[in-house]
């Protein structure tokens, strides 16, 4: 590093000046005939433990199986009252950097331009944020709560209801499950994606700090996060994002099945699944390998245009103007049971605050590195103030919206014409139900499936290219087959899961990262406020 | 003949590239046209520059001493990329156009099986770029 070079990146900014040169504990060295540039040893740590708890739990499924769940159901259950608080505090960190002077710094420096169009951006942190749970649970979650809600037992200690429920009266059930369900898909874990994001961007943009996990630990560890404190992370990152990422391919596969099988017959059979798997690690690979403009960024506008033609119908062709109506309702009746909602102590409902929000948590934090790396990489250019809005605000709105539609016209059906089948359905199904009360079903129901499937496809492309920079220490020029490897290695392990049982053990464990990460990103808001402070604003 | 010659330059490389500038060089005082330097960076910290400000001070720090140490009148350009181990050859492209080059000389690796895979971006160049390349082994 020569002293007369200045370090600043576009405009001023309070780079952090560090030894360190990223890329210096790289490998660089060629397999065969491929180039290769990773971390040493982060890359090979992640890639052997995974084959190592791959090959667990299939040779010792019925041990490792239980163990896993039982862990992930000990941590959320005794540490709901964490997983809240801690969510709760993301929030209020992100609205207080909102108000605050601090939203007036800009990633990348006071001069730094957007790298991406608002649509662009805003296309790409939805595909990889939440797209594919939206398709699934947008229909069946309210029903779940307002089913709860209204049931006879609800407010026992047997109930799922969310609060006290509202027994026996059905307006009262249904403004308290759209609002949980609202709650599970609102400001928390948006701002659990934007604390994540916010602090990577910050740390690589404006401190020049490699692009890893790790880095957002600097100002807490020092030259130390170089070290196996780093490595512990940086691993850690990688083993959520590529086990979320493949045991939600492998469900992902069965639910894409059983949908092709109501709509066009296909058989529900392992080869059907490995050929959904296997097609969606193909068009990932092509998107892969097409690069982050080419390939993420235009497959995420086309499911956006794809997503919001999707909800327009359903807004029209459903029951419009009580969608309209629930919009503001939802809304007001979210705003009123927020408090209660999000309180982490002195409840009752121990299944719903457990089962469902403390699940949710757990698991929108154990993808928050995989996402919030991906927002961080292609939110350069925007004022902290800008990025919080875009990043919690709007999508926030988005999902009221989305859950209004789709969950409001699946509870108007039951409600007022008494279809009871859309309640009956197994989850994968029940978005494909709904759709068939209305009208042009095949045509609704075949862009639902494409959805869900494309929305796979950019999770899995955007994936590889969060761990190919992870496992190369922060390097996002590292050699293409690298990311082709992480592609297809989430596909095999997938099918792996998939053949060999096992999806539900490794989820369990995925989400049960979420607990770790938590420390992680509690830490990480304090130091993201501490940098913060340190920037020229603009 | 010429009116630019470009050389792309990997910094983190720059001991491999002596023969392709000594080309350019040569060719350049031939010529007597310049040699523009190109180097391809992203908005994100990397081994060379936590930023491309200060990689573009970087480049032009080389280009200078390349022009001095050889004779010719040299310059640099910086292109900034989302993804440059996809879209380097598009770039490079790119910035021909900006520096208004007609002639690019550039260091090749030798070829094996992954050019089948994925082209050389020599081979991509030679093959697809509107002006001269030269590609120096």
């Amino acid at each position: 590093m020569t002293d007369e070079i200045d370090m600043s990146p576009d405009g001023a900014a309070n780079i952090i000046e560090t030894d360190y040169q990223i890329g210096q504990d790289n490998i660089q060295t060629r397999i065969g005939p491929f180039g290769l540039d990773i971390h040493n040893p982060v890359f090979l740590i992640s890639g052997l433990t995974i084959v190592a708890f791959v090959f667990f739990t299939l040779a010792f499924q019925n041990s490792v199986g239980p163990l896993f769940n039982d862990l992930r159901v000990w941590l959320t259950s005794t540490f709901d009252w964490f997983f809240l608080s801690a969510a709760n505090i993301f929030v209020l960190v992100c609205f207080a950097l909102i108000v605050s002077p601090l939203g007036k710094v800009r990633i990348g420096g006071t001069e730094a331009v957007p790298d991406y169009s608002y649509s662009g951006w805003f296309a790409m942190l939805f595909a990889a944020g939440m797209g594919i749970g939206l398709m699934f649970y947008g229909v069946s979650e309210p029903i779940s709560h307002y089913s709860s809600s209204l049931a006879a037992d609800a407010g026992t200690a047997d109930s799922w209801a969310p609060l006290a429920g509202a027994a026996g009266d059905s307006d009262a059930a249904r403004n308290l499950g759209m609002a949980a369900t609202i709650f599970h898909w609102g400001l928390h874990p948006w701002a659990i994606y934007a604390v994540v994001a916010l602090s990577l961007a910050i740390f690589s943009y404006n401190k020049g700090l490699p692009l890893t996990i790790r880095s957002v630990f600097y100002p807490i560890f020092g030259d130390r996060v170089w070290g196996w404190i780093g490595h512990v992370i940086d691993t850690l990152a990688v083993f959520a994002t590529l086990f979320g990422l493949a045991t939600s391919l492998g469900f992902g596969a069965e639910q894409a099945n059983a949908g092709l099988q109501f709509l066009f017959g296909w058989p529900v059979s392992d080869v059907s699944k490995v050929f959904l798997i296997t097609g969606i690690t193909a068009v990932a690979l092509i998107s892969v390998v097409a690069g982050l403009d080419a390939g993420v960024k235009r497959l995420s506008e086309i499911n956006m245009v794809l997503a919001a033609l999707l909800l327009l119908f359903v807004t029209l062709a459903g029951p419009t103007m009580e969608i309209l109506r629930g919009f503001v309702t939802n809304l007001i009746a979210y705003g009123e049971y927020l408090p209660s909602l999000s309180n982490p102590f002195g409840r009752s409902d121990d299944n719903f605050r457990q089962g469902w929000t403390s699940f949710y948590w757990a698991w929108w934090i154990s993808w928050s590195p995989f996402v919030g790396m991906f927002i961080a990489r292609v939110s350069r250019g925007r004022t902290v103030r800008e990025f919080i809005t875009c990043v919690l605000l709007i999508p926030s709105l988005v999902s009221v919206f989305w859950m209004t539609a789709f969950g409001g016209t699946a509870i108007s059906q039951i409600v007022n014409d008494g279809y009871q089948a859309v309640a009956d359905a197994s989850l994968e199904l029940k978005l494909f139900i709904m759709l068939e009360q209305l009208p042009l079903t095949q045509i609704a129901s075949f862009v639902g499936i494409i959805l869900v499937i494309v929305f796979f496809v950019t999770s899995s492309d955007s994936g590889s290219l969060v761990i190919d920079t992870i496992t190369a220490g922060g390097k996002v020029d590292a050699p293409v087959p690298q990311r082709v490897f992480w592609a297809i290695f989430e596909g095999l392990v997938a099918i792996a899961l998939l053949l060999g049982g096992g999806l539900g053990a490794l989820q369990a464990m995925a989400v049960s990262t979420g607990f770790p990460f938590t420390i992680v990103l509690l830490l990480a808001c304090y130091a993201t406020v501490k940098a913060l402070m340190s920037e020229p604003r603009t | 003949m010429y009116k630019t010659i470009m050389v792309p330059v990997d910094l983190a490389h720059a001991e491999k590239l002596e023969k392709a500038i000594a080309t350019a060089a040569d060719l350049a005082k031939h010529y007597n046209v310049p040699v523009c330097f190109v180097g391809v960076t992203t908005a994100l910290p990397g081994t060379i520059a936590h930023s491309p400000a200060e990689f573009g001070a970087k480049l032009e720090k080389f280009a200078k001493a390349e022009g001095t140490k050889r004779g010719i009148k040299a310059s640099s350009l910086v292109k900034v990329s989302h993804d440059p181990s996809i879209d380097l050859d598009k770039t490079l492209i790119e910035a021909a156009a900006e520096a208004e080059a007609d002639l690019a000389v550039m260091a090749s690796h030798v070829p094996g099986l992954p050019e089948h895979i994925f082209a050389s971006n020599a081979g991509y160049l030679a093959a697809h770029a509107p002006f001269s390349v030269l590609v120096v082994r």
